[in-house]
């Protein structure tokens, strides 16, 4: 069991999670159209890649945009929840040790401190984020079980993996496969879900930012104050 | 029934169709037969198919249902905060119906989701602004215009508007000879005052091409006049086209881009025709976006921009007064409280906000001008914006809308507005006829026009007669 779960079907996952968001991204710029969306891509590339990168860079960074600054709860949550989500698979000793033995690639890692921290971090700002979810009425009337199972998708490899580390209720076995099947889950579910925020961020927040850069101002050399 | 003898799915394209539909006072029967407008599925299906493609269908499906936009629309904000408001919300549910079913929707939904595209949105875009994700609602109801509109579930005045555009190529019934003649009329009378004054129409090679909104040779031809003073003291070489010279677009309102290519492209012939060295526009917002920012794309120009540099009117002004062409009297200034619209059209989208400031720098005393809070791009729209205010069905919405509006201006403490834009002038009139707050509200023009210097040779010489 533990052997398929972390061979073939890791592969799988892996291929289905790149593969699924090449997909995305290769088939939301090849819809992009200049003049449907009204945005001169081609012609004004210049004014459109500054343009993205203002949009992008301002958003990244936490407080960095008017709509951050306007929610700091929120903005905080946010940031929490996403640094661990994006540090803690990639920089985790147990998680490059896998790709060290399999594919004899390695890359720094974090110290397991730090991980476990992180981990805390992510999960807390999880339930932060479901509360706001249910407390708020603008929140809630957008809200489907969608939103909460997604909630739930994501946060999983983190309660589970947690387990497994520190050995809570005993079994490391379980909570390691639970943990793999539970990380291959969410892997998964990105390419197809609202998860492929992954590289769709990236796409939107550009392509507004182009919109912006090109027709909606940057021409004339006052750029959007995001 | 199908479709009714005036609520259908065709434009109005004669003279004829125009005078009936307008016969209709308060669209009582158009209205009544929209009850019972069929839905063309498989032409929504069609339409959805060509035109919606992955900006659209990626921000319908990237949501994270976070409700960030929600404080971010004045329309939630004054309906106290009612989630119905919220623009992810208003966008799901109507346009992210539409595409989920692939246009299988029928007529009670069509006519609910016109009531939100229309009264619910105004296209400020500033949703867009708060999104993590720059998800634009404002894009997407003008985009859901067009789909409603394509299936006659469009507000009547709307259909009346865009129908305005195709017959007359003017928002209103204003045809090239009434042009002519109010711009005549308004020469003769400036000229006692003005000696020499012209407005000259159809002058080849000039270095300003000027455009207007139709209602002001139809309801403000002093606005013309206005316009023609300040090219004359600036000593400006000028032109009015003898066609092409309407600038506005209900079409852009009403979803009509067919009838926004035919608008735009006109008065892109007329700059073709008579190879000014630049456009100037009046004080009007959207006619600066239907063929400024968006009109390119609409006439299929690659680059996106005009066939030749194309200026706002407060581009236009800014230039003259740094240059020293219009003269400010110092003691004439502007000495009491006063603030400024920030128009989403060409302050959030097009990112004039300094040039309107530049402005004010020249003719208010240090220390008066105040601003809203929030201001510039961030700013919030009139009210009456996307053809809120024309619609007489949104009424009572429109005026609500107006609240945001409202306590901003009170924030500022100051009496004076002033608007460079036809449509939040408007709401900005409105706004003080619903709440009687005591202020005044104005465009630039007639204020420049009180406080310029007057250059000696320009000045009537009748003392000497
Ligand atoms: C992208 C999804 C994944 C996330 C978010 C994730 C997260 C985590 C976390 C938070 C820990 C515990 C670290 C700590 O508390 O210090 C962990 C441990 C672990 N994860 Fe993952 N994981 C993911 C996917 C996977 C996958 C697919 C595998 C299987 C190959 C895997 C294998 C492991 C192992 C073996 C450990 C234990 C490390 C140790 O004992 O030191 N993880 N993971
Ligand atoms: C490992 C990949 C990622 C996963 C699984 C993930 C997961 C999530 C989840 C579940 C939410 C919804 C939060 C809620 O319920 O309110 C969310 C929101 C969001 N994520 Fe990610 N995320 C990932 C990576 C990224 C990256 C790389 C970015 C870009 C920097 C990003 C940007 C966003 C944004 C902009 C939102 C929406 C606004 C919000 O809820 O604050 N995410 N993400
Ligand atoms: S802010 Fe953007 S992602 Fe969040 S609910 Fe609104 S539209 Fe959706
Ligand atoms: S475009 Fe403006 S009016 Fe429309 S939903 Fe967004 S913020 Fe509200
Ligand atoms: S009328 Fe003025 S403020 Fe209102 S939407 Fe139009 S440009 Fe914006």
């Amino acid at each position: 069991m533990y052997a398929l779960i972390t061979g073939p079907l890791l592969w799988l996952t892996f291929a289905v999670f790149f593969g699924g968001l090449a997909w995305r991204v290769y088939t939301y710029i090849k819809g992009l159209d200049w003049k449907l969306d009204r945005v001169a891509y081609a012609t004004q590339r210049e004014a459109g890649i500054r343009g993205a990168l203002r949009s992008i860079a301002a958003w990244i960074v936490p407080f960095g945009s008017q709509g951050w600054r306007v929610k700091p709860i929120f903005t905080i949550l946010f940031f929490c929840f996403h640094i661990g989500l994006v540090v803690v698979p990639i920089f985790l000793a147990g998680h490059a040790v896998i790709f060290k033995m399999r594919f004899g690639i390695g890359w720094p890692t974090i110290p397991m401190a730090l991980a476990d921290a992180l981990t805390i971090i992510m999960i807390g700002a999880g339930v932060g984020i479901l509360i706001r979810r249910v407390a708020l009425p603008e929140v809630r009337i957008v809200t489907s079980l969608y939103d909460y199972l997604l909630l739930v998708i994501t946060v999983a490899p983190f309660v589970t993996g947690f387990m497994a580390v520190h050995q809570i209720g005993a079994d490391y076995e379980f909570w390691l496969l639970a943990h793999v099947l539970t990380g291959e889950i969410m892997l998964l579910a990105v390419p197809f879900t609202k998860l492929f925020h992954v590289v769709g961020f990236f796409l939107s927040r550009g392509q507004l930012g182009m919109d912006y850069g090109i027709k909606r101002g940057g021409l004339k050399g006052s750029p959007m104050a995001w | 029934m199908p479709e009714g003898k005036l609520c259908n799915r065709t434009p109005v394209n004669t003279q004829e169709d125009l005078e009936t539909l307008l016969a209709d006072k308060g669209g009582k029967q158009y209205y009544a037969e929209m009850l019972e407008l069929d839905v063309d599925k498989a032409k929504l299906a069609t339409s959805l198919k060509n035109t919606c493609k992955s900006r659209i269908r990626t921000w319908l499906e990237i949501c994270a249902h976070c409700g960030l936009c929600a404080d971010s629309c004045f329309l939630y904000l004054c309906n106290n905060r009612d989630p119905k408001q919220v623009p992810a919300y208003k966008i799901q549910s109507t346009l992210g119906e539409i595409v989920k079913r692939n246009g299988d929707v029928d007529n009670e939904f069509m006519r609910h989701a016109m009531e939100v595209s229309w009264s619910q949105c105004t296209c400020c875009n500033r949703c867009g602004q708060y999104c993590p994700y720059g998800i634009d609602m404002g894009v997407m109801f003008s985009y859901t215009r067009g789909l409603l509109y394509s299936q006659g579930f469009v507000p009547w005045e709307l259909k009346i508007g865009s129908g305005m555009h195709r017959v007359f190529k003017a928002q209103m019934n204003v045809t090239d000879e009434d042009w002519t003649e109010t711009c005549e009329w308004m020469a003769e009378e400036a000229q006692d005052e003005w000696p020499g004054l012209e407005i000259p129409i159809d002058k080849e090679n000039a270095d300003v091409m000027y455009t207007v909104n139709a209602r002001e040779p139809k309801h403000y031809p002093e606005d013309i006049s206005e316009a023609a003073v300040l090219f004359h003291v600036a000593g400006e070489n000028w032109t009015v086209p003898s066609s092409g010279w309407e600038q506005t677009s209900l079409s852009l309102f009403a979803g009509d881009w067919e009838a926004c290519k035919m608008q735009v492209e006109h008065v892109y012939s007329a700059i073709e025709r008579l190879n000014p060295k630049c456009a100037v526009g009046t004080e009007c917002g959207h006619a600066h976006r239907a063929t400024v920012i968006e009109g390119p794309y609409w006439a299929g120009r690659t680059d996106g921009l005009p066939p030749k540099p194309y200026l706002h009117y407060t581009e236009w002004l800014a230039q003259a007064l740094r240059t020293g062409k219009i003269k400010i009297d110092p003691a004439k200034k502007i000495k009491q409280l006063v603030t400024l619209q920030d128009s989403c059209n060409y302050i959030r989208n097009y990112g004039l906000k300094e040039i309107t400031r530049e402005i004010l720098s020249y003719i208010v005393e240090p220390g008066y001008f105040v601003e809203m809070s929030p201001n510039k791009e961030h700013n919030y729209c009139c009210g009456g914006g996307g053809g809120f205010n024309g619609v007489g069905m949104f009424r009572p919405q429109r005026n609500r809308a107006l609240m945001v509006k409202r306590d901003q201006i009170l924030a500022t403490g100051a009496k004076l507005v002033i608007a460079p834009c036809h449509n939040c002038w408007d709401a900005i009139r409105d706004l003080e006829e619903e709440f009687k707050i005591g202020i005044k509200w104005s465009f630039l023009k007639p204020l420049i026009i009180h406080m310029m210097i007057v250059p000696e040779h320009l000045k009537p010489q009748e003392e000497e007669e």
